[in-house]
């Protein structure tokens, strides 16, 4: 079964505002061809101050899809409609403390749906741009529209430089043979061969990103915590905080204090620190959790 | 009240007559079968016990047919790819579009190493087309592999015959029997087929340990090469906890295969007789003429399947679901889409299966406590009107999908 946060189970057990809303003025319905999920969303907004006075969901899908259904009304119940477009996928799963990334795409179907709302009750006619393919990475939630998109556009020839540009496999690594696999199908529409751990032979590859220069210790040190520093106002606007313990080659070990310790979020939190490293020093590294005393202790 | 366990499909329960059985291979009779000595010895023996109760149950000619493996899937895989190996030049294969991923995903696989496979449709039952599969055997198939029971709907395909009419041409047949072992009576050494798989946690015994039964004289290649063991057919030391479990629960299920086919069986009818008189806009799906005693596959129209099972479980109920949700793939069951279900049912089956732990009492208490969550769902539903589907939910509500 999924791991679903406790906000996630509320909002399923005991939804808010199912049913539709009467007297709506905008109507959105929106489906998820991946998951067969689809959901209707009424808003009655009042003309004047385009303010939401009142929303509604009527869903056809699983527990996240509910929930994320139920969240979204509540969200923007009280808001303009410029307010409310502004909430995205990723604020409803905040909402929510965190959705499985398998179950990411409800979250999206969620802001899809008041996008078409909003549209409806503007007279306008709302057309996705949004295509959703299998999900690969399910560290990063990323899919395979994605990555094959991403391979067109960028001429990428590795799982390496798939990673960099789109995190997919950039955590456990087990989609690699997954990604391999759209690498071969997309690089053999342009009639090139997939090599591993290497660029493809027919063509010369494009000019490769430039490569980071190299850092000298303190000033690496000083990068560190400039990312931990740009980071901290998100944790502490959660109660938590993060603190730098020690750089060791690659790895760089990180306290999660407050409100971060032992939250179901924390693994999560990490992954996101860790790439914001890996994008700022232009090198993989490897951020890993440990307090002080640990540390010693490992290292005695 | 204690919680009910209908989702014995997935898995089951060790019988505790069986743990007794496992209970000294770990401390005191830990020795390698294979060594000379009397730790070992005993354990050779016990080992010795088990393949002959399997044996039994399987109806096998000779107890060296019988090769462990770690599971289910291993047996598959063992099985599909030795017919590969043995027979370089054939490079077809015949399967269902409804096999376990075990038997779907390998063969996929092959596909991309240049190997063709036929998967043969189901009708709207779940039924195979006999004339369909016979035009495709050929001196190109190297194997035919073809599940005894469905996992889903519990529809049973016609293996015996099937077997027979592989083996008039000369082509191995494999099927993957972890659902019907235990449940139906199955006697090997009358019928054509040349490998089965079965699985020791689907009848009572303990996960990780499956066997790949091999008719004498069929042409094999093993998985795993290093060892002797298994008639180095399958090396790697035994594990002999798990193979004598699964001996005992052989036996076991041997002696309630009655049970299994009239009590557990009324159980099944009971449950689905009461949940279809009590809810509106539900059905069975699979052949109902023709299935394992124990399952119970309902569709439940304009819902979908995780919620259903989520409140389910909420209410101290363990059930499945063929739903795209509950899985991680997030992809619609294929055994419902290939019987051509609808997406609005297909997402809201629900499958219910027993064992012979379960107990009219809890039947009863499922078929109080479903027509409320079906209820509550539809409310929240699209489709769903006052008292009903709404006219023509197709019209009435057609997202935009993305």
């Amino acid at each position: 079964m999924w791991d679903y946060s406790e906000k996630v189970q509320e909002h399923f057990y005991n939804p808010k505002n199912a049913g539709a809303v009467e007297g709506a003025n905008g109507v959105g319905d929106v489906g998820s061809i991946s998951c067969g999920d689809a959901l209707r969303l009424t808003l009655k907004v009042e003309p004047e101050t385009e303010v939401i006075l009142d929303a509604g969901f009527q869903t056809f899908g699983c527990g996240s899809a509910i929930a994320s259904s139920s969240a979204l009304t509540e969200m923007i119940k009280g808001l303009t409609l410029d307010e409310a477009l502004k909430i995205s996928n990723q604020d409803i799963a905040d909402y929510l403390d965190g959705l499985p990334p398998e179950k990411m795409h409800c979250s999206v179907m969620g802001r899809e749906a008041l996008q078409a709302a909003v549209a409806n009750y503007r007279g306008e006619v709302w057309e996705d741009d949004h295509e959703e393919g299998a999900l690969v990475c399910k560290c990063f939630a990323v899919d395979e529209v994605m990555i094959e998109d991403t391979i067109r556009a960028n001429n990428l020839h590795t799982v390496e430089e798939v990673t960099n540009y789109t995190k997919a496999g950039g955590g456990c690594s087990s989609c690699h043979e997954g990604i391999e696999n759209i690498l071969t199908r997309v690089l053999a529409e342009k009639g090139e061969t997939f090599v591993a751990g290497g660029a493809a032979v027919a063509k010369p590859a494009a000019a490769k990103a430039p490569e980071a220069p190299k850092m000298g210790t303190l000033a690496r040190i000083r990068k560190i915590e400039a990312v931990l520093d740009s980071i901290r106002p998100a944790l502490q606007a959660d109660n938590g905080d993060v603190e730098l313990v020690d750089v060791d080659g690659k790895n760089i070990y990180v306290h999660l204090t407050g409100a971060c310790t032992g939250c179901q979020m924390a693994a999560m939190t990490l992954g996101g620190i860790q790439q914001r490293m890996i994008e700022e020093l232009g090198e993989f590294v490897k951020v890993i959790p440990a307090s002080k005393e640990a540390l010693v202790s490992m290292e005695g | 009240m204690s919680d009910i366990y209908l989702d014995n499909n997935a898995t089951t329960m060790v019988d505790p007559a069986v743990f007794e059985e496992m209970k000294p291979y770990f401390c005191e009779q830990f020795g390698n079968p294979s060594s000379l000595h009397s730790f070992g010895n005993k354990v050779g023996f016990a080992l010795k016990k088990a393949r002959k109760q399997i044996q039994d149950l399987l109806g096998a000619e000779h107890d060296s047919e019988i090769i462990f493996t770690s599971c289910g899937t291993e047996s598959d895989s063992t099985a599909i790819l030795s017919a590969l190996k043995a027979q370089p030049d054939r490079k077809e294969i015949i399967t269902t579009v409804v096999e376990h991923p075990a038997v779907l995903t390998l063969c996929e696989y092959l596909e991309t190493e240049g190997y063709t496979v036929h998967k043969l449709e189901v009708d709207s039952k779940g039924r195979l087309d006999l004339d369909k599969y016979k035009s495709l055997l050929s001196d190109k198939v190297a194997v035919v592999s073809v599940m005894w029971a469905n996992n889903e709907s519990g529809t049973i395909f016609p293996i015996e015959e099937m077997a027979q009419m592989a083996a008039e041409k000369g082509i191995m047949f494999h099927t993957d029997a972890v659902q019907a072992v235990g449940k139906i009576p199955i006697n090997l050494k009358e019928s054509a087929i040349s490998m089965l798989s079965l699985s020791g946690h689907k009848l009572h015994a303990p996960k990780g340990i499956g066997v790949l039964y091999l008719r004498r004289g069929v042409r094999y290649r093993p998985l795993l090469r290093g060892g002797h063991q298994e008639r180095g057919r399958r090396a790697g030391t035994e594990n002999a906890p798990a193979i004598v479990g699964l001996g005992k629960a052989c036996e076991m299920a041997a002696e309630h295969m009655a049970f299994e086919n009239t009590q557990v069986k009324a159980m099944r009818d009971r449950l689905e007789q009461g949940i279809l008189a009590a809810v509106p806009h539900c059905f069975v799906t699979g052949d109902p003429d023709n299935r394992l005693p124990n399952t119970a596959s309902i569709a439940f129209e304009y819902i979908e399947g995780e919620a259903i099972l989520l409140l389910l479980n909420k209410a101290g109920i363990a059930a499945s679901s063929g739903s795209a949700c509950t899985s991680g793939s997030l992809e619609p069951s294929h055994v419902m889409r290939a019987m051509g279900i609808p997406y609005t049912a297909a997402h809201g089956t629900v499958r219910f299966s027993f064992s012979r732990y379960n107990t009219m009492d809890e039947v009863e208490r499922v078929i109080e406590e479903v027509p409320s969550i079906v209820a509550k769902l539809r409310k929240l539903s699209p489709y769903w009107g006052e008292n009903g589907p709404v006219e023509n939910p197709g019209e009435a509500f057609a997202p935009v999908y993305a």
